[in-house]
């Protein structure tokens, strides 16, 4: 509380992104935990709500005539854009927000207060609803190949791995040990993901400790006993994530990459996928197109390419697909590591499991999949995600990427996923929201002497008690792409790679489809239910009526109303949709009141107020993906400004429509 | 191979001229189902005029160009405003391109306000003008109401185009109206960005990178996004304005096509439906007289350039497919019906695309020569395979967006060949078992209610007495 310099702002106003002319007016709060902008408008007295977490930048621009604007950029891609009618006033806020967004204790984030009145054995129970004990026994483990190692009780060896770790069952503590300190971070090769239908694994670690020549026993020792640990094969791949160029620079500094002619029996593979600073800027330079107003077709496929997003997306894809193939196609086992082993290793091993095992394309399955491959193997959510303030050049899209490989994927094998979009989306969310403990610190450790599972709450509970909002109707546990592996195309083919604007312009309402095909199939699923339900209700009256009927027995009828369509052909009729600005220049388009744009928002309102799907997304933190995207970002840009220069100088109007 | 392309070059020349239409396979099918509706007669202007029926206190038919002799692109029937006598629509036509006075294209039931197309007016470089023009088109304003005069082409092409006697409105003459330029492309440059699209997708050897920068070269989605633009602006002037539009560009066969038929489809939920998605295409293609012989004779790979050719319609089409992406529960077909059209329209055993206008078919009697793809089309078992299972009617006016970010590629076409759909086409079917069984279940359950309270009132009968 002692950062918040003013409390509260009159007369503020939040700019529509889209039809900046349009502006609310309001009052702008801050608290300990939000932003929080309240409309005047009495009829809708809309909130927008703002997670400090979720404050990327923040940025004074030059004051107008009109007052002075603060721009707010958010993890989640959303942008707010205030007017501010003081100087002083935008200073206190801008001065207060930049410390507020970047809190220096773990205690200041926001789930050390949510509460979401949960008793305490139910937040228990939501920590244990994904175990990754059961997981490692689900995949077939322990075996005559592969064993629970307590080599890291206590952090001994590795202070980044979890303590629960899976090795084969002839690497010894030595070996373990040996190997360990050869490896960066003594992050050595442990089990990630084991293939039961034919023994091959996929390992992760760190880079060796090579150098130009430097060699250990031990290390060599470990990638035999993972090669043995799979008596389907004689080799072992080594996928160095890196692109060769960067593993050989490393070398200089006394680490680098296995040498083929040390370690008996491997394959050694380069896949080049970029270090998290070029990942950072591809990401702001795609940020930075999406962030451009009215762009041209050319502005936005440039920007697109030279962000050089898609082209990243399609390396750790490639490099999952690789190792994908070597185990379930070739049998071999493979040793993924990159430079840490947290970042492209937790990537690929994690698409790759995606690719190999139809678990993790479920709810559920999912949330083991990051619990495991991101959370347990130490991937640094705190440096990564800035949730305190750190390094800015620590800070990188990594887990985004793998969420958008999983989009992606779902986008070419749409029924192969148990999960929709939002789900995504939303994980992303609480990623950086820090409304749940799931994601706090770099590593198991620092989490448990945080005692972060007796004092926050889980996400993974939250998500599956929404389970519904979250369902893939498309999906089928018997249908054939919930089979086995997904094979994807063996040629090159580029265009499968597509912009997610679901996710990076999810704020602008109305750049997405206005219509949702996942909720009408949802609602079309759940209507069946409920007459499924009822056909076996009226299947055993009729029964009992045609039994009784003999004596006459009279049946009163009090069976529910027919079941409508209703339910949900209203929601998918009532558009939100009014036109954008079609007219390229706002002047040039003369004016006359629009009769029809309120009963038009009003369809808006209701209609995403229904969609609304997360109750914490409303409720609590994050009220910016629900009622309050529409008052920022709706298209309603079109009809507005024209009245606005009604009438002025009709003149030069016609010069406008001359040279549109 | 000169010598090759030199033949290559007459064929399809020879291919292209009139006379050797009548060699083409439409002439030659014989259809092997039977015809329950002859599609030549589906979609009659006197029918299609009847919709419009509050319209007819301000519109009339006209059959002035009964036989083709005042607009050679027209058909013989057209609608135009009451007051505007034949006598004056024959001086209008000397004073439009190609004699394309303007006529109705729409009628939004709404508010009374209307689209109207035509060629550009012929003022020429010293600004002739036409007392009967101004008139007519001033005759479509209702008191104290302004227009807008919506031009396909930039003020810099309108410009030239008075050099070869062509032009625009004068404001001066037409003070009722404003006058918008857009910059929707033409012929050749359409022609060469589908041709570098097709080429960007058939080239599986580039990255990522040089994929996009070859489909940004390619420029389609550029065309797709000015097109869209420019008829969600018409749209807008008529929904929400409440002001009527006259669109033209040079000839008004192409591009005015584009911007009136696909503003009917964002105002015009009947336009969404497959019945009145196929009177919009009789209407405004086939009816004003888009010359499909001459835009649609090679599509992307013909190595000589034509000088006709344009993927005008295919740009149509994938607009079309753009505002369905967006609204997919609002048009009553899916993408295979566009995908099925798209075919039709450059090779086809029906008639219904060839020659270039109403006048050039009526002369090729494919009426009585050819079967009409709708004849085929609208038959049951076809319509089925077309029909959107999503399909809930949405009476709203759809406002589309616009965002080169709502504006992706049509997979389902140009990369058709290129990647295997079989993932899709089962969600596809997933999709559709969704929805069927649902229709099953409430079928039954809707039986079984029936016979209960049959039974009941039965009981109650005999308990009654």
């Amino acid at each position: 509380m002692e950062h918040i310099r003013t409390p509260k702002v009159e007369n503020v106003r939040l700019v529509d992104r889209v039809s900046p002319k349009k502006a609310a007016l309001g009052t702008l709060y801050l608290t300990a935990t939000h932003v929080i902008f309240v409309e005047n408008s009495p009829d809708t007295r809309k909130e927008t709500w703002i997670l400090h977490s979720q404050i990327s930048t923040i940025e004074k621009q030059a004051t107008t005539a009109t007052g002075c604007p603060l721009l707010i950029r958010c993890k989640n891609f959303q942008i707010i854009q205030l007017i501010i009618p003081q100087e002083r006033d935008c200073h206190d806020v801008y001065i207060s927000l930049i410390r507020l967004a970047r809190p220096v204790k773990y205690e200041e984030l926001y789930c050390f207060s949510f509460n979401p009145m949960l008793d305490k054995e139910e937040r228990e129970q939501g920590w244990v609803l994904i175990n990754l004990s059961e997981e490692y026994k689900r995949m077939g483990l322990p075996n005559n190949y592969w064993q629970l190692s307590d080599v890291n009780r206590e952090y001994r060896v590795c202070d980044s791995y979890p303590t629960e770790l899976y090795v084969p069952k002839s690497a010894t503590a030595h070996i373990i040990v040996g190997s360990s300190k050869f490896r960066s971070r003594r992050r050595f090769p442990v089990l990630s993901y084991y293939y039961k239908d034919n023994h091959a694994s996929i390992c992760r670690s760190s880079q060796p400790l090579s150098g130009f020549s430097a060699r250990c026993l031990e290390d060599e020792q470990m990638l035999q006993a993972i090669r043995k640990a799979n008596p389907g094969s004689d080799f072992v791949y080594v996928v160095d994530t890196r692109p060769k160029l960067n593993a050989m620079a490393n070398r200089a500094a006394g680490k680098g990459y296995e040498n083929e002619d040390n370690y008996s029996n491997i394959k050694f593979q380069f896949i080049g996928i970029e270090n998290i600073h070029v990942m950072r800027n591809s990401l702001q330079k795609m940020l930075e197109v999406c962030e451009l107003k009215s762009p041209s077709m050319s502005d936005f496929l440039w920007g697109l390419e030279n962000s050089g997003w898609l082209r990243h997306i399609k390396a750790i894809m490639d490099a999952g697909i690789f190792i994908a193939k070597a185990v379930s196609e070739e049998g071999a086992s493979v040793l993924v590591h990159c430079s840490d082993g947290w970042d492209r290793t937790a990537q690929v091993c994690s698409v790759a499991s995606l690719l190999l095992d139809p678990h993790y394309r479920t709810l559920k399955g999912f949330m083991v999949l990051i619990e495991k491959d991101w959370i347990s193997f130490g991937h640094k959510f705190n440096h990564r995600y800035g949730n305190l303030d750190g390094d800015p050049k620590e800070i990188s899209p990594i887990i985004d990427q793998f969420i958008e490989c999983v989009w992606q994927l779902m986008e070419q094998f749409p029924c192969a996923f148990e999960f929709n979009e939002r789900f995504l989306i939303h994980i992303q969310h609480h990623i950086y929201s820090c409304q749940f403990g799931n994601f706090l610190c770099n590593s198991q450790k620092e989490r448990r002497e945080l005692k972060i599972q007796e004092r926050t709450y889980s996400l993974w509970a939250h998500l599956w008690k929404n389970r519904a909002d979250y369902l893939n109707p498309l999906f089928r546990a018997d249908h054939s792409q919930t089979q086995g592996t997904l094979h994807l195309p063996t040629t090159p083919c580029n265009f499968m790679y597509k912009f997610w604007s679901g996710m990076y312009n999810r704020f602008e309402k109305g750049m997405q489809p206005r219509q949702s095909v996942t909720d009408y199939l949802m609602a079309v699923k759940e209507e069946t239910q409920q007459l499924e339900e009822e056909l076996e209700a009226l299947e055993e009256r009729l029964e009992k009526i045609q039994k009784v009927q003999l004596n006459c027995t009279k049946v009163k009828s009090k069976q529910s109303e027919p079941s409508k369509h209703s339910g949900f052909s209203t929601s998918d009729n009532s558009i939100a949709n009014t036109p954008q600005d079609y007219s390229g220049n706002m002047k040039s388009f003369p004016s006359r009141s629009p009769s029809q744009g309120d009963e038009d928002s009003a369809l808006i309102l209701t209609q995403d107020n229904l969609k609304n799907s997360d109750p914490d997304l409303s409720a609590n933190s994050d009220q910016e993906s629900g009622v309050e995207d529409l008052s920022c970002r709706s298209p309603s840009g079109g009809e507005h400004a024209p009245s606005e220069d009604s009438g002025k100088d009709r003149d030069s109007d016609e010069a406008v429509f001359l040279t549109a | 191979p000169g010598e090759c392309l030199h033949h290559s070059c007459s064929l399809n020349y020879a291919l292209s001229t009139l006379d050797s239409i009548t060699l083409m396979y439409p002439f030659f099918y014989r259809p092997m189902f039977e015809v329950i509706e002859d599609g030549w007669h589906s979609f009659l202007p006197e029918q299609e005029f009847e919709l419009y029926s509050s319209a007819s206190g301000e519109w009339r038919l006209s059959y002035v160009n009964k036989e083709f002799a005042v607009c050679p692109s027209y058909p013989p029937t057209v609608i135009v405003p009451k007051s505007i006598d034949d006598e004056a629509l024959r001086k209008v036509a000397t004073f439009r391109h190609g004699g394309r006075f303007p006529v109705l294209s729409y009628y939004h039931q709404k508010n009374g306000m209307v689209i109207m197309r035509s060629g550009q007016p012929l003022t020429g470089t010293n600004g002739r003008r036409c007392k009967e023009d101004e008139k007519l088109i001033n005759a479509t304003l209702r008191v104290g109401k302004r227009g807008y005069i919506i031009d396909t082409r930039s003020l810099n092409v309108a410009q030239q185009a008075r050099a070869k006697g062509g032009g625009f409105e004068q404001e001066a003459h037409y003070p009722q109206w404003r006058r918008i330029h857009k910059s929707i492309e033409r012929y050749h440059i359409l022609q060469e960005s589908l041709i570098k699209l097709v080429e960007a997708c058939n080239d599986q050897t580039h990255n990522m990178d040089r994929w996009l920068s070859k489909l940004e070269a390619s420029n389609w989605l550029t065309h797709i996004k000015e097109i869209l633009t420019t008829a969600c602006l018409a749209a807008q002037c008529i929904d929400r304005e409440g002001a009527s539009v006259l669109i033209h560009g040079t000839e008004g066969t192409d591009s005015t096509l584009q911007v009136t038929s696909l503003a009917q489809i964002i105002l015009e939920p009947r336009s969404r439906t497959i019945r009145g998605f196929e009177a919009l295409i009789e209407r405004e293609w086939l009816q004003a007289g888009h010359p499909f012989q001459q835009r649609c004779a090679q599509s992307a790979y013909c190595n000589t350039k034509q000088k006709w050719e344009a993927p005008v319609f295919l740009l149509f089409l994938d607009c079309v497919w753009q505002i369905l992406r967006q609204f997919p529960c609002s048009f009553e077909f899916n993408e295979n019906f566009l995908i099925m059209l798209f075919e039709h329209a450059y090779a086809s055993q029906f008639g219904t695309f060839l020659g270039n206008s109403e006048s050039e078919r009526c002369k090729l009697k494919l009426q009585q020569k050819t079967m009409s793809l709708w004849s085929w089309v609208n038959q049951p078992s076809e319509l089925s395979k077309y029909t959107n299972p999503l399909f809930e009617a949405n009476n709203l006016v759809i406002w589309p967006s616009v965002a080169p970010q709502s504006l992706p590629l049509w997979e389902g076409i140009f990369l058709r060949w290129n990647r295997s759909s079989k993932y899709l086409d089962e969600a596809y079917e997933e999709m559709v078992n969704i929805i069927e069984y649902n229709k099953e279940l409430q079928a039954k359950v809707n039986i079984l209610r029936r016979q209960l309270a049959e039974l009941e009132t039965e009981d109650g009968m005999q308990e009654s007495p």
